[in-house]
C-alpha cells in the first residue's frame, strides 16, 4: 500500500492583509486536482467512523472515493443521497467534532478534509451550470407546510418534496435562508451560495411565500386546516442580553442586530443599500462562540481600528471553531480572556464611549464541565469603546409558541418534541432544529430536518400519531 | 403588495392603501406592517391605520420626513412594493375603559384612528384631542369626531383650534374630572412623554404607542428595544403600546437618534436621485 500522505492538501486563502479589507470569503476551496489528491488520502475503512458521526448519514467514504476516481458528477449525486444543502455543510459545519474527529488517520496524522471535499464537490456541480434534480416519489397528494427556511426548514422541504409530498415554505423575512442569510456573514457563507441552495430545493417543486409571519398571518390552527402536517423551525431567534447598566446606550448591538444589518441587509455597502450601521473604531464582541467571531470579523471589514473579542473565561473553554479563532487571530483581534462587562459609560451625548469589566479567574468545573469564572473583587477597569456586539447566545424564538397555546414548552421556551420523529404535543405538527434545542449548529438542524422528514412520511401514510 | 390608492393628504403626509388580503383580514388596531420599497432598501415599521376586509386592502399614511419615507412617498398607485410582512406587534388591548382621553399628534392622529374606532365600539366614551404645528397638519378632524363625544384641537401657531400643546386642553380636562379609564397617545416622542408626565400626577392609566427603529419586527434582532419600568422589552413583540408612566423616554429619544448621520449621507443620495 501506498505511504499516505500525512497532511492535507492545504487550502488556499486570502491573505489577511487583504481580507479584512472586503467581505469575500477567506478560503478559496480546492481545484480539481488538489481535490483528488486528497480524496486518495482516504483509507477508504470497512467500517468507517467517519459517517457514523455524521448526523444527516452521508456516505462519506462513498463520496470521497468517487472524487479520487473524478467521477464528480458520481461523488455530487452520492453526496445529495443524503444530503440537499452540501455547499453550505462544506463551509460551516463543525467537522472537526464530528466526522474528520472520528477518522482514523486523525491518530497519527491529519484527518481526511472531508468539509473541504464536500464543499468542493457542491461547488463543481455549480460550476457545470446543470445542476441536477433527482428523482421524485410519485405525487402523494399531501399538502406539508414548514415555518421558517433556516436550514432545518430547507431539509424538511427538500427531503419530503423527494418523498412527493406538495411542500410549501413560509418564511417571515423577506429573503429565505434564516440564520443562513441573515446570521452567517458574507465571508463565511456568501449569500449567493444560499441562494443557489435555496433555489435548488425550489426546483424540487418547494413553494415559497416570503414575509410571511406564522401565527401572525395565519395561526398553526390555521394551517392544519390547509396541510396535513406543519413542521416548526423558527430558530432561537431571541438575543439574550446581560442586563448591565448601559446596555441600551447608542454602540450596543446584540450580534442578531449587528449581523442581520450587515448580512441580510447589506449594510456594509451603505449608501448603495439603504440600511445603516454604526461602523465603529474601537469595536468589542462579548462572547466565545461562533457568532462572537462572526461579529468580531465583520466589525474589523467594517473597518474598526481595533477589534476585540470579551470573554469571561479561558480559550480553552471557548466555543468557537478553531479554525473561526484561528482566522480571528490571524486578523489581528484581540482577546481578553477572563474578563467579564460589568458596566457602559456613555458620553455627554448619550453614546456609548467606555466599557466597564471585571477580571476573572477559574473555579471549579459547572454543569457544562467547563471551569465556572469567578469575578475577581476590586479588579474593575474601563476599555474605551465606540461599538458593542453582545453575541452571548439566543433563545428559542418565543413568538410562535407563545401564540399557540397547546404546544408543550420546555424550560427554556424550546418546543418540546419526540428526538425520534419531531413530534411536539400538538398532532399534526412537527418541530426541529433550534426552536426544539436551542441554539446549537446548522448541520444538526439539518439533522433533526432529516429525522422529521421521515416521520412526517410516515404520519402521511399511516395517520397515525 | 400592490398600491393601489395614492392621497395626499397634508403637507408632507401621504396615504397609501395597499392590496394584502390576509393582512386585512387579520389586523387589529394597533397593529403595524414593515415594508421595504426596493430591494435596497432599509425596513420600515408603519402602523395599519385602516383595513377593508371585502376589498382586500389595508391603509397607511405616513410623514415623508426620512429617506425611505421620502422614497416611498415617490411611489404611485399601480406600483409594487419590495416587501410587505404584517401584521406585526400586539393590538391594543381594547375593552371599556369608561371614559377615555385619545390624544394624537401629527401622523399620529391618523394611528389614533382605528383604536379610537375600537375603544368606541367597546362601549367607552371618548374625548379627542388632536395637535399639530399648523391647521393643515391637525390631519382627518372629521373622522376623529365619527367616534367623540367631544374633540379639542391645538396648534402651535394658532391657526386652528386654540394656540398651544396638546396638553394644555388635558390638563384642564384631567383636573376637572379624574374619573377617565385611559389616556390613549399617539405622537411625537415629545409629547408622548408631555402626556405621560402629566397623567402621571393625576394617576390616569396611560398608553403610548411607540414607533422604534426595527429590522425584522419578530423579536429577532433587539433594535427596537425600550427601557419599560427598568427592564429591557422589545417594541416590535412585547408593544408597540406601552404604559406611558414606564417608558424611559430619554434613552428612547437618544436611541431614536442613532443614525442620524447616515440619513444626511442618504438623503444626499435622495437628491441625486430625484435630479436623475
Amino acid at each position: 500500500m501506498a505511504k499516505v500522505n500525512q497532511k492535507q492538501v492545504p487550502m488556499r486563502e486570502q491573505s489577511y492583509a487583504e481580507r479584512i479589507k472586503n467581505f469575500k470569503e477567506v478560503p478559496c476551496g480546492y481545484s480539481e486536482e488538489e481535490a483528488v489528491l486528497e480524496a486518495k488520502r482516504c483509507l477508504q475503512c470497512k467500517n468507517p467512523l467517519c459517517a457514523q458521526g455524521c448526523p444527516v448519514g452521508i456516505d462519506i467514504p462513498g463520496f470521497i472515493d468517487l472524487i479520487a476516481k473524478e467521477d464528480f458528477r458520481g461523488s455530487i449525486r452520492k453526496m445529495k443521497e443524503k444530503n440537499s444543502l452540501p455547499a453550505i455543510c462544506g463551509r460551516v459545519c463543525p467537522q472537526e467534532d464530528q466526522c474528520q474527529k472520528v477518522c482514523v488517520l486523525a491518530k497519527r496524522k491529519e484527518p481526511i478534509a472531508i468539509g473541504r471535499l464536500e464543499r468542493f464537490i457542491a461547488d463543481w456541480e455549480a460550476r457545470q451550470g446543470d445542476i441536477e434534480i433527482p428523482s421524485k416519489k410519485p405525487p402523494t397528494g399531501k399538502k406539508i407546510a414548514c415555518v421558517g427556511s433556516g436550514p432545518a426548514g430547507l431539509t424538511v422541504a427538500g427531503e419530503s418534496a423527494k418523498l412527493g409530498h406538495n411542500v410549501t415554505i413560509l418564511e417571515a423575512l423577506h429573503e429565505l435562508g434564516g440564520v443562513l442569510t441573515y446570521g452567517i456573514p458574507e465571508f463565511r457563507l456568501p449569500n449567493s451560495i444560499v441562494q443557489r441552495e435555496v433555489e435548488y430545493i425550489s426546483s424540487l417543486g418547494v413553494k415559497i411565500m416570503t414575509s410571511f409571519v406564522v401565527s401572525k398571518l395565519k395561526t398553526v390552527d390555521e394551517l392544519l386546516e390547509e396541510f396535513d402536517a406543519v413542521f416548526i423551525a423558527t430558530g432561537a431567534g431571541l438575543p439574550w442580553f446581560m442586563s448591565i447598566p448601559g446596555e441600551n446606550y447608542n454602540g450596543v448591538y446584540s450580534a442578531n442586530e449587528y449581523l442581520t444589518r450587515t448580512n441580510l441587509m447589506r449594510a456594509y455597502q451603505f449608501p448603495k443599500y439603504d440600511t445603516p450601521i454604526i461602523k465603529g473604531k474601537q469595536a468589542a464582541v462579548i462572547g466565545g462562540g461562533n457568532v462572537a467571531m462572526d461579529s468580531v470579523r465583520t466589525a474589523l471589514r467594517l473597518g474598526a481600528e481595533k477589534t476585540m473579542i470579551i470573554y469571561r473565561r479561558s480559550k480553552t473553554e471557548m466555543p468557537a471553531r478553531l479554525e473561526e479563532i484561528h482566522h480571528a487571530e490571524e486578523e489581528g483581534v484581540i482577546f481578553e480572556f477572563l474578563t467579564l462587562p460589568v458596566a457602559y459609560h456613555p458620553d455627554e451625548k448619550g453614546w456609548l464611549k467606555e466599557m466597564e469589566c471585571i477580571r476573572m479567574e477559574l473555579g471549579e468545573p459547572d454543569a457544562s464541565g467547563r471551569r465556572r469564572p469567578i469575578p475577581i473583587e476590586g479588579s474593575n477597569f474601563r476599555i474605551p469603546v465606540d461599538v458593542v456586539v453582545v453575541a452571548i447566545g439566543n433563545s428559542p424564538n418565543p413568538l410562535l409558541p407563545s401564540l399557540t397555546p397547546d404546544l408543550k414548552l420546555g424550560k427554556k421556551g424550546n418546543i418540546v418534541i419526540d428526538q425520534n420523529s419531531g413530534k411536539t404535543s400538538k398532532k399534526g405538527v412537527f418541530a426541529g432544529g433550534d426552536i426544539a434545542t436551542g441554539a446549537a449548529t446548522v448541520i444538526s438542524a439539518m439533522g433533526a430536518g432529516k429525522i422529521a422528514a421521515w416521520a412526517i412520511d410516515e404520519y402521511l401514510k399511516t395517520g397515525e400519531w | 403588495m400592490k398600491i393601489i390608492a395614492k392621497e395626499h393628504i397634508a403637507e408632507d403626509l401621504t396615504k397609501f392603501v395597499i392590496e394584502s388580503e390576509l393582512i386585512a383580514e387579520k389586523a387589529l388596531p394597533g397593529q403595524f406592517i414593515i415594508l421595504m420599497v426596493c430591494k435596497e432598501g432599509e425596513r420600515i415599521p408603519l402602523t395599519i391605520v385602516d383595513t377593508d376586509e371585502k376589498k382586500k386592502t389595508i391603509t397607511i399614511i405616513f410623514q415623508e420626513v426620512g429617506y425611505t419615507t421620502k422614497l416611498l412617498g415617490r411611489l404611485e398607485s399601480g406600483d409594487l412594493l419590495y416587501s410587505l410582512v404584517g401584521p406585526l406587534g400586539k393590538a391594543t388591548p381594547v375593552r371599556n375603559y369608561g371614559k377615555v382621553i385619545v390624544v394624537g399628534g401629527g401622523v399620529g392622529i391618523a394611528e389614533l384612528l382605528p383604536v379610537a374606532r375600537a375603544f368606541k365600539d367597546a362601549g367607552c366614551a371618548i374625548t379627542s384631542i388632536l395637535g399639530g404645528r399648523t391647521a393643515e397638519l391637525v390631519i382627518l378632524p372629521e373622522q376623529v369626531k365619527e367616534y367623540s363625544e367631544d374633540m379639542y384641537i391645538t396648534t402651535d401657531d394658532g391657526s386652528l383650534g386654540e394656540k398651544g400643546m396638546v396638553t394644555d386642553p388635558l390638563k384642564r380636562l384631567i383636573e376637572k374630572d379624574q374619573n377617565y379609564g385611559l389616556v390613549f397617545c399617539v405622537g411625537p416622542l415629545p409629547m408622548m412623554r408631555a402626556v405621560s408626565d402629566l397623567t402621571r400626577a393625576f394617576n390616569i392609566k396611560t398608553l403610548v404607542c411607540l414607533n422604534s427603529i426595527m429590522i425584522d419586527g419578530t423579536g429577532m434582532c433587539g433594535g427596537c428595544r425600550v427601557t419599560i419600568n427598568g427592564e429591557t422589552k422589545f417594541t416590535c413583540v412585547d408593544g408597540p403600546d406601552f404604559d406611558g408612566h414606564e417608558v424611559d423616554f430619554n434613552e428612547l429619544m437618544t436611541r431614536q437618534k442613532r443614525f442620524i448621520s447616515h440619513e444626511k449621507h442618504a438623503m444626499c443620495k435622495l437628491d441625486e436621485k430625484i435630479k436623475k
